[in-house]
């Protein structure tokens, strides 16, 4: 069976690059499941969840928002996190959460609340991926 | 002829400088390798940034975005990037010489850093606003600078936006360099971070093959070109870093090797001194000793 090539990168690191069956993500208009020989398509990556199937594994990682670019063979992910679901801290995301909010609550400036917003966004959607697979 | 102990005090001043210039020599090291590091770890995002607009730009036929918009150029902007502090070798007066050959009349300043600041303002040249950047730069340090360029670019205040840096070649090697930032016409490649090869996106003619944009080419776009730029910047800051630390720390290690030599030499001398004073003694004690006897 034909594959597709994923790799995602965040500035801190490339996340994740490997052959994969089909992967599921969420772009600006609902989530969509792209198979090898998907037509070329560019959009917006909406902070959620991806899954990777290969073989019968599945790999579930939580992303921020970004970009994604897919061609026939190649799927590429720009985005400012990704974490796979079996290493988030669900501690530590909760306490983010929390010192996120706890921050918007403060009168803050333009750029920074954009950063806490952000920051509260990846802390949500960590915990949101986490719940979802270990219910 | 100096005596002995003038000689014994500038010795022990030479050692004290030294010292600092050695202290401070190890924390340049220490500081400009995780500048360096954190300049490296942008590499892949940048390249695959790369790719993507590489991928995609040659397909934009037919929408054009306002960062995109080719005017002729009357006034320039100019983001200058230099460090905090001095002590740092040739880095700023190489990039100040830059500046000094920029037109005073057609020419705007954004400076990031102290140095550019004091530099722009002494020459009387025009500053439209100042940025710091601290050692381990944050993307909403960029952010906020990308923003006020691309700001000043839409509100027809400046018909091109350029960047004047000092880029990361080596430890020992840094240059400093001007590179386009707006408009995006040709969509550039963002110089990734350290020692990365030069690259200049081939926009050769519009490709007909089709390439989907969800939900249109604008919204994309407007998205995607903004968060580009934001991360070049960043991208720019963090070389710039790299290179004032690596700057730093040869001219502290150059300080320190000087000095050594310098106490070398001291001591040479100083024991020339004493010899010679010794054998004067001694001279004059048998001479007074012939004398008597």
């Amino acid at each position: 069976m034909a594959t597709i090539k994923l790799e995602i990168v965040t500035p801190e690191a490339k996340t994740y690059s490997d052959d994969v069956d089909m992967v599921t993500l969420t772009g600006i208009e609902g989530e969509m499941g792209i198979l090898p020989q998907h037509m070329p398509l560019m959009t917006q990556l909406v902070a959620g969840e991806i899954i990777a199937k290969k073989g019968a594994e599945n790999i579930f990682l939580a992303v921020g928002d970004g970009f994604v670019q897919i061609t026939g063979e190649k799927i590429s992910i720009l985005t400012d996190m990704a974490i796979r679901a079996e290493n988030i801290d669900a501690a530590k995301a909760e306490e983010a959460r929390q010192r996120a909010e706890a921050r918007l609550a403060e009168k803050l400036g333009e750029e920074e609340t954009a950063t806490v917003q952000s920051s509260l966004l990846h802390a949500l959607t960590q915990l949101k991926v986490k719940q979802r697979r270990h219910l | 002829m100096p005596s002995t102990r003038d000689i014994r005090r500038r010795i022990k001043s030479v050692k004290n400088t030294a010292q600092i210039t050695k202290a401070m020599q190890m924390v340049a090291a220490a500081k400009m390798r995780k500048a360096q590091q954190a300049a490296l770890v942008g590499r892949p995002y940048a390249d695959l940034m790369n790719a993507i607009l590489a991928e995609a730009g040659p397909r934009i036929a037919s929408f054009k975005h306002p960062l995109m918009e080719i005017r002729d150029v009357k006034k320039r902007a100019i983001i200058v990037v230099s460090s905090d502090r001095g002590l740092c070798g040739g880095l700023n007066s190489n990039l100040f010489r830059e500046v000094a050959k920029l037109d005073k009349n057609t020419t705007v300043y954004i400076t990031a850093g102290r140095k550019a600041s004091q530099f722009v303002a002494r020459t009387k040249r025009q500053l439209v606003a100042e940025f710091t950047y601290k050692d381990a730069p944050t993307f909403a340090e960029a952010r906020a600078i990308s923003k006020f360029a691309q700001d000043l670019f839409l509100k027809n205040e400046a018909d091109a936006v350029d960047i004047l840096y000092t880029k990361f070649v080596s430890t020992l090697v840094q240059q400093p360099k001007t590179i386009p930032f707006l408009p995006v016409g040709k969509i550039q490649a963002v110089t990734a971070g350290v020692n990365a090869p030069e690259q200049e996106l081939q926009s050769a003619g519009v490709r007909t093959d089709s390439f989907e944009f969800e939900p249109d080419e604008k919204s994309v776009l407007s998205e995607l070109l903004p968060h580009s730029l934001n991360f070049q910047m960043h991208q720019i800051l963090l070389e710039a870093k790299a290179s004032e630390q690596s700057a730093r720390m040869v001219a502290m290690k150059n300080a320190t090797d000087n000095a050594k030599q310098l106490i070398k030499d001291l001591t040479l001398e100083y024991n020339k001194l004493r010899q010679a004073n010794i054998t004067k003694e001694l001279l004059e004690i048998t001479t007074a000793q012939m004398a008597v006897g």
